[in-house]
């Protein structure tokens, strides 16, 4: 199963190129309308991300191009609010509650069999971009520990043991 | 006449210019305010609040720094309760440093090592966690976040002066680091190597990668000939090191110590700047040859002495580097010849001498690694010592530097004209070319008052002279009537703006000299700190003086490089010239994608 989990081509039957060449020319455009208005810079971020869905590095070096500014500086903003991602989201975000309460009913090994199933650690995501695991305080939901959210659903009393069958409903 | 202002600081009524700051106003009037972040003139932030002070009718203490004087201000410096905020301010700086000042290099020249003494600091009192921890090592600089107090002195310098950017604060709050994007190395990026951020760092966070082990360990091997040279800048920054006047020349007594360091030969860099101007000043008179004639040339002609402008180039203008004159810097030229002309005048393999040059840069530590730079299957150079790094193996070695007798140079590296003296400052690798040009072209003296083409001698960021060229000589009746149109200019922010006209087109200029740092060599990113604008003038009086106290004023007349031509070289761009003295360039980018093509092909 984690090897299948790695692998599946979930992003298919689409061109590819195409897709990255309009959100691009998008992006160029924003950049076209703020270039010359000062202190426009996270406007132009904001746009950018809503388009790409993230800012990596290659995207940061066209703003900076394009707006004219020091690419450090880019990456300053970018890195200063959280709002703005450097890594791609996943389509699914698992959360492994380590409050208290999921923590002392295992929590702990819940992530530990995720990070075995999935191949990742946690604030990564697979290679399929289909999951990240993410850690989280209490989700206020302590009578049911140990806890995972996985997107907007939360599962209550978490068997490690289960944790493939849950994931392959994703 | 400016308004004035009346204030009283520690109940000393005090008249004012209207607009200075509290710092200001005190320093005119010898009170001294503690402070760390500010630097005058380059850097007000008032970040680092450790020049807060209590001003009557304020609620808050005021950052001396930022707060403009009043009329009928009151202001106390040292009340009890601004002295302990400025002590508490400082102990949490400190809480977040490593505090070992035992092995650090800075130990005795660091800022905040003298402030927590000023400020009376005698325990750490605040212990916890450490933010982020990135040691940064590049050929020229090495960055250590551990020992960076954030005062942004460096993204100032690298943004506001130099307008390069590599540098500037990344994330948030206490995991804050000032560095390059995203993590990227000072290497991965378009930094120049300048180390203007160097001379500016309070602290040992901004650093020159040392030379100095490797130095140490090549005298200490009997089976090498270890050859230093020295820049024409360093003669008037090292004795600052230690404590003489700053800016004095101190040429015979930095050969002494170089021969009490055990160097076997002790040659002056200024020699091949002498050389460089017999082959740039040839290169020029090619160019402008073809240019006048009909043919194919490039112009203007740029100056390459100065790798950080070099680097600098090849990142932000790739498209531009046919204008560079080909020839090497100087000291990779001297570099060439020792492990050739000079080698085999000594009959023994160039593979056993090691060749140190003590220069006022931090890029050139970089520039030595370019595979260019390799003659025979040897370095020109195997390693750069900057200003400061020589000054602390001379305190190594024991050497009382201030009462050193005179001595002078090595033969046959070691003879200059004043024309190479001036490769130190701005204006002066034109001045130097333009006294042989000028001389070789008419046979006439360059007609100048002292040989000082006086349009572009001073600290302005950009200078033009033109200079006509009239009754020349036969061989060169191509030029008659020619007028040439030069200018200088020095810093990375003036650079990029006569490398934006000349990207165009526009300009009409034949010939530029450009250095990267601002004011020349003299504010190089490896001279003793800080070089503030009073300290460039003075370096640069006494780079001026060194030339004037010299007979020898041009570098033609200089009878070694004359020899150096007939034994050797036989004539400047000649055969041997191409091979040793001159080089290629490299198209980077602003984000190196040339580089990464090239690789991906």
């Amino acid at each position: 199963m984690s090897e299948e989990t790695k692998k599946a081509p979930v992003r298919e039957v689409y061109d590819e190129a195409e897709e990255e060449r309009q959100k691009m020319a998008a992006i160029a455009e924003v950049i076209d309308t703020y270039k010359d208005q000062p202190g426009s810079l996270i406007k132009v971020l904001h746009a950018a991300q809503n388009i790409y869905g993230y800012l990596p590095l290659s995207l940061q070096k066209v703003i900076a191009e394009g707006m004219n500014m020091p690419l450090s500086m880019i990456s300053g903003v970018v890195s200063f609010y959280a709002f703005f991602s450097t890594t791609p989201k996943a389509d699914n975000t698992i959360k492994v509650c380590m409050g208290t309460a999921c923590y002392v009913r295992g929590g702990q090994k819940i992530m530990d069999r995720l990070q075995e199933i999935l191949g990742i650690k946690p604030g990564e995501l697979t290679e399929d971009r289909k999951f990240s695991i993410e850690v989280t305080r209490c989700l206020g939901a302590c009578g049911l520990a140990p806890v995972i959210m996985i997107n907007d659903d939360v599962h209550q009393q978490v068997n490690p043991d289960k944790l493939e069958k849950l994931l392959a409903k994703y | 006449m400016a308004n004035m202002v009346n204030i009283t600081i520690n109940g000393k009524a005090i008249s004012v210019e209207e607009g200075k700051t509290i710092i200001q106003a005190a320093k005119e009037n010898n009170i001294y305010i503690p402070s760390l972040c500010y630097l005058e003139g380059i850097h007000q932030y008032g970040g680092c609040r450790m020049c807060m002070v209590e001003v009557e009718g304020a609620r808050t203490l005021m950052a001396s720094c930022m707060v403009k004087v009043k009329e009928g201000m009151v202001i106390h410096t040292n009340s009890a309760r601004a002295r302990h905020a400025r002590k508490v301010m400082c102990e949490l700086i400190l809480s977040n440093h490593p505090q070992d000042c035992l092995s650090c290099p800075r130990s005795g020249s660091c800022e905040l090592q003298d402030l927590a003494k000023t400020l009376g600091i005698t325990e750490a009192r605040f212990k916890g966690e450490k933010s982020v921890d990135i040691l940064d090592i590049t050929p020229a600089i090495t960055r250590d976040t551990s020992k960076c107090v954030l005062c942004r002195r460096c993204v100032s310098v690298c943004n506001m002066i130099q307008h390069v950017g590599v540098l500037n604060p990344q994330n948030r709050g206490f995991k804050t680091v000032i560095g390059p994007a995203m993590d990227l190395s000072m290497k991965d990026v378009d930094c120049s190597y300048c180390g203007q951020c160097v001379t500016v760092c309070p602290v040992n966070a901004l650093q020159e990668t040392d030379a100095i082990q490797p130095v140490w360990k090549a005298i200490n091997d009997p089976n090498k000939r270890v050859v230093v040279q020295v820049a024409p800048a360093v003669r008037v920054g090292i004795g600052q090191e230690f404590g003489l006047p700053v800016g004095k020349a101190t040429t015979g007594k930095l050969a002494t110590a170089l021969k009490e360091l055990l160097f076997d030969d002790i040659f002056d860099t200024n020699f091949a700047a002498d050389l460089t101007i017999m082959e740039e000043g040839t290169e020029f008179l090619t160019r402008a040859k073809a240019a006048l004639t009909g043919g194919n040339a490039v112009l203007p002609m740029i100056t390459s002495c100065s790798p950080g402008w070099i680097k600098f180039v090849e990142h932000t203008f790739p498209e531009e580097l046919d204008h560079l004159s080909t020839c090497k810097s100087p000291h990779m030229m001297e570099g060439a010849l020792i492990k050739s002309y000079y080698a085999e005048k000594l009959g023994i393999d160039p593979k056993d001498i090691f060749v140190v040059s003590v220069m006022p840069c931090t890029a050139k530590k970089f520039e030595i690694t370019r595979p260019e730079m390799v003659n025979n299957g040897v370095p020109n150079v195997d390693a750069v010592l900057t200003v400061r790094e020589l000054a602390r193996m001379i305190r190594e070695a024991g050497i009382d530097f201030a009462n050193l007798p005179e001595s002078d140079f090595d033969a046959p590296m070691g003879l200059s004209s004043g024309a190479a003296d001036i490769f130190g400052v701005t204006g002066g690798v034109m001045e130097a070319a333009l006294r042989t040009v000028y001389e070789l072209v008419t046979g006439r003296e360059l007609p100048f008052d002292k040989l000082h083409v006086a349009p572009i001698v001073g600290l302005e960021q950009i200078k033009v002279a033109e200079l006509t060229f009239e009754n020349v000589l036969p061989a060169y009746k191509f030029l008659e009537g020619f007028t040439a149109k030069v200018a200088v200019t020095s810093g990375l922010e003036g650079a990029r703006k006569l490398m934006e006209q000349v990207a165009k087109g526009e300009g009409g200029y034949h010939f530029i000299e450009v250095m990267g740092c601002p004011g020349g060599c003299i504010a190089g990113g490896g001279q003793p700190r800080m070089t503030d604008k009073k300290v460039k003038e003075l370096r640069m009086a006494g780079i001026y003086e060194e030339d004037e106290g010299k007979k020898l004023r041009k570098s033609h007349e200089n009878k070694d490089i004359q020899a150096l031509y007939s034994q050797y070289l036989l004539e400047p761009l000649g055969h041997k010239s191409h091979e040793l003295l001159h080089t290629t360039y490299t198209k980077r980018g602003e984000f190196n994608e040339y580089l990464h093509t090239e690789q991906a092909e």
